[in-house]
């Protein structure tokens, strides 16, 4: 038998009929997660064509995007602000009430951005394919699932059919070798890893990220990692399941129980590439070089080692045009450049140990004066028990407003936003033009990174506030 | 979905590489429940200044680029967010096809399932293209060939399913619903 990678592993167990030179794989999915924002539509598809959901059994929604992170909205004190938002949020409830699909809605206690709960629940597993009608997706990769975004109308497609038409990707490994250093985070890594290869380095490929340092990243760190992966343009990213995985699944709500555990271990634990299979493409990357990241222009791209210099545009109208957004001159140092809001939070870096990195960095300290802190758990489990263990504290005390979970300013269509020509250093994943409100100005760095400029009120490298 | 067979405009050049769907359709603007009338939000914040009026630098606000529906923009054109917004509000607003050296996966997936065609061609001839805009070209699927005025016909691919749909404005949804007793079948050999 040749060698195969995990990825063609995963594939074939999901193809109920194979590619051909004329038709796409039929390929089965076995968790589909739906939210407010990109299911609309394709449930009035159902509608319109008389069919039914074939599987809520394996289907999971909840509401992120478009709701607010304001407690008095969320559990309806007061009415939901952005109007066509709250129109979202009853056409779910109304959607999932009449196809049966589960909903972790407004008033769940386990509701939370969908690439945060799925992991949290233990819905996401090694081996699965998972999809989203959202291009993050990709997170649950770290689980060494094929999890992919896809569009409103596949989000049909997979509800009325619980499959998929898909044209194999190819592979790409990026093998990461040597240790973050301390006060450098996945974030990080995937910065530079983006950095290196380019916004579309990644584009009709699946990575697979692997190598020491991988391996050596929690499952929240592995999260991050994979969640950037279609800012490299790939489809997915993917991590081979091993003992940290095991450690994180065991024990959680949707996670196999018993005799079912045993078996799903035993066909976990063959779930990595063969040694000698193939990759289309591969890429080495030092993680012991990696500096804490932050980006200067309008694609995640467009990133520099926090003490670097942001680049010349050199005659390139992109880059000047991305400069002239932001406000910023080639061979400018973004360090000590002062920013008017931190935002901690998304599907990116808001999960229980994002908070400790910052909580450890704001304890005893203070917001620097004029600067705007949200901090935004992923979930209200995280919600939960970052208040338990007094991180939510931390951040009150130091001035940041703490918030129920969501989407929030990541994504800016929720009432969280960030005012035009404002500076924000954020945890999220996109630094594109208008990304968190219209001329709005991101920068995207690590929790630690976004931590530290909330104390000084400028960019700073995390690791000094960290030693002191 | 109508079936196409060739589609003839001039063009219009957005000549930006690494265009998301941020920029295509900008977020706050996707808290609809329907696909009808975005066209009006396509490129918004790059067409209206703060105050709603048009800017009149940006180039689909130009006499030129007014009934084009060919849109030619840089490689990795639209990159990012999953949003099938952007390729409804590209149709909307009156696009058939967009060409450029490298299109993102899930927008060429979201744009064939409706209708936008997208066309991958090499680097001289986008080159020329983005040079000439306003150039009458045609872009014919019967033969996946890129006719341009100057007589030039390139070749560009297109995966034979997307392009059989197309041509036939078959929709994949019934494809798919034929395979149910496969799906049946992996079911039940999978106990999933």
């Amino acid at each position: 038998m040749s060698s195969k990678t995990l990825f063609e592993k995963v594939w074939e167990q999901h193809e109920v009929v194979p590619e051909t030179a004329d038709t796409p794989a039929v390929l089965y999915i076995d968790l589909h997660l739906v939210h407010e924002v990109t299911s609309p539509q394709a449930f009035s598809l159902l509608r319109s064509r008389g069919l039914k959901v074939r599987r809520p059994d394996r289907t999971l929604a909840t509401m992120d995007h478009s709701t607010p992170t304001d407690p008095d909205e969320v559990f309806g004190r007061i009415p939901i602000k952005v109007e066509s938002a709250a129109r979202q949020v009853k056409e779910l409830e109304k959607n999932c009430r009449e196809f049966g699909v589960t909903l972790l809605g407004l008033d769940s206690d386990k509701r939370g951005i969908v690439h945060v709960i799925g992991p949290e629940l233990g819905a996401t597993q090694p081996g699965k394919t998972i999809v989203c009608g959202d291009s993050h997706t990709a997170t649950h990769g770290a689980f060494g699932a094929l999890a992919f975004g896809i569009g409103t109308t596949e989000v049909g497609h997979v509800l009325a059919t619980q499959c998929l038409l898909q044209r194999r990707p190819r592979t790409f490994a990026i093998n990461v070798h040597g240790r973050l250093q301390g006060g450098v985070t996945a974030k990080d890594l995937i910065l530079a890893i983006i950095g290196k290869i380019g916004v579309g380095g990644g584009t009709g490929h699946v990575i697979e990220y692997r190598g020491p340092a991988i391996e050596a990243l929690s499952m929240e760190e592995r999260m991050t990692v994979c969640n950037m992966s279609i800012e490299a343009g790939a489809r997915a990213g993917m991590i081979a399941p091993d003992e940290t995985t095991y450690r994180y699944l065991e024990g959680r709500p949707y996670a196999p129980k018993g005799e079912d555990w045993d078996r799903a271990l035993e066909r976990w634990r063959a779930l990595r590439s063969d040694p000698g299979a193939k990759f289309d493409r591969e890429v080495d990357i030092d993680a012991s070089s990696v500096e804490p990241m932050i980006t200067y222009g309008t694609n995640p791209g467009m990133v520099i080692p926090i003490h670097g210099v942001v680049p010349d545009a050199n005659g390139d109208p992109v880059h000047a045009k991305a400069l002239s957004y932001m406000g910023l001159n080639g061979g400018e140092r973004l360090e000590g450049k002062p920013i008017n809001v931190v935002f901690i939070g998304s599907c990116t870096n808001a999960r229980l140990s994002d908070l400790e990195m910052a909580a450890r960095i704001l304890k005893g300290r203070k917001v620097a004066r004029g600067v705007r802190m949200l901090v935004v758990p992923g979930s209200q489990q995280v919600k939960r028990e970052a208040e338990a263990r007094g991180l939510a504290q931390i951040f009150i005390d130091a001035g940041a407003e703490w918030r129920e979970s969501g989407c929030s300013m990541c994504i800016g269509m929720n009432g969280d936003i960030v005012a035009k020509g404002e500076y924000a250093v954020s945890t999220s994943n996109r630094n594109f033009e208008g990304r968190q409100g219209a001329g709005a100005r991101t920068l995207l760095a690590s929790p630690a990174t976004a931590a530290a400029a909330a104390v000084t009120g400028k960019i700073t490298d995390p690791r000094e506030l960290l030693t002191a | 979905m109508e079936p196409i067979r060739s589609i003839e405009s001039r063009t219009v050049v957005v000549p930006f590489t690494n265009i998301d769907t941020d920029q295509i359709i900008p977020a706050r603007f996707l808290t609809t429940t329907t696909k009808e009338g975005l066209g009006k939000y396509a490129f918004a914040d790059w067409r209206y200044d703060a105050s709603g009026a048009p800017k009149a630098d940006f180039v689909l606000n130009t006499p030129e680029a007014q009934g084009c529906s060919i849109l030619v923009a840089g490689r990795n054109f639209g990159c990012g967010s999953s949003r099938e917004h952007a390729p409804w509000a590209l149709l909307d607003y009156g696009f058939r096809a967009v060409i450029s050296t490298e299109i993102a996966d899930i927008f060429r997936t979201n744009s064939l399932k409706n209708g936008l065609v997208p066309v991958v061609i090499d680097e001289d001839t986008h080159r020329w293209l983005m040079e000439n805009p306003g150039a009458q070209v045609r872009i014919d699927l019967e033969t996946t060939t890129l006719h341009l005025p100057t007589g030039a016909a390139v070749r560009f691919p297109m995966e034979a399913f997307a392009r059989y749909c197309l041509m036939n404005g078959v929709d994949e949804l019934g494809f798919l619903l034929q395979h149910s007793e496969a799906i049946d079948r992996y079911e039940q050999a999978h106990q999933a």
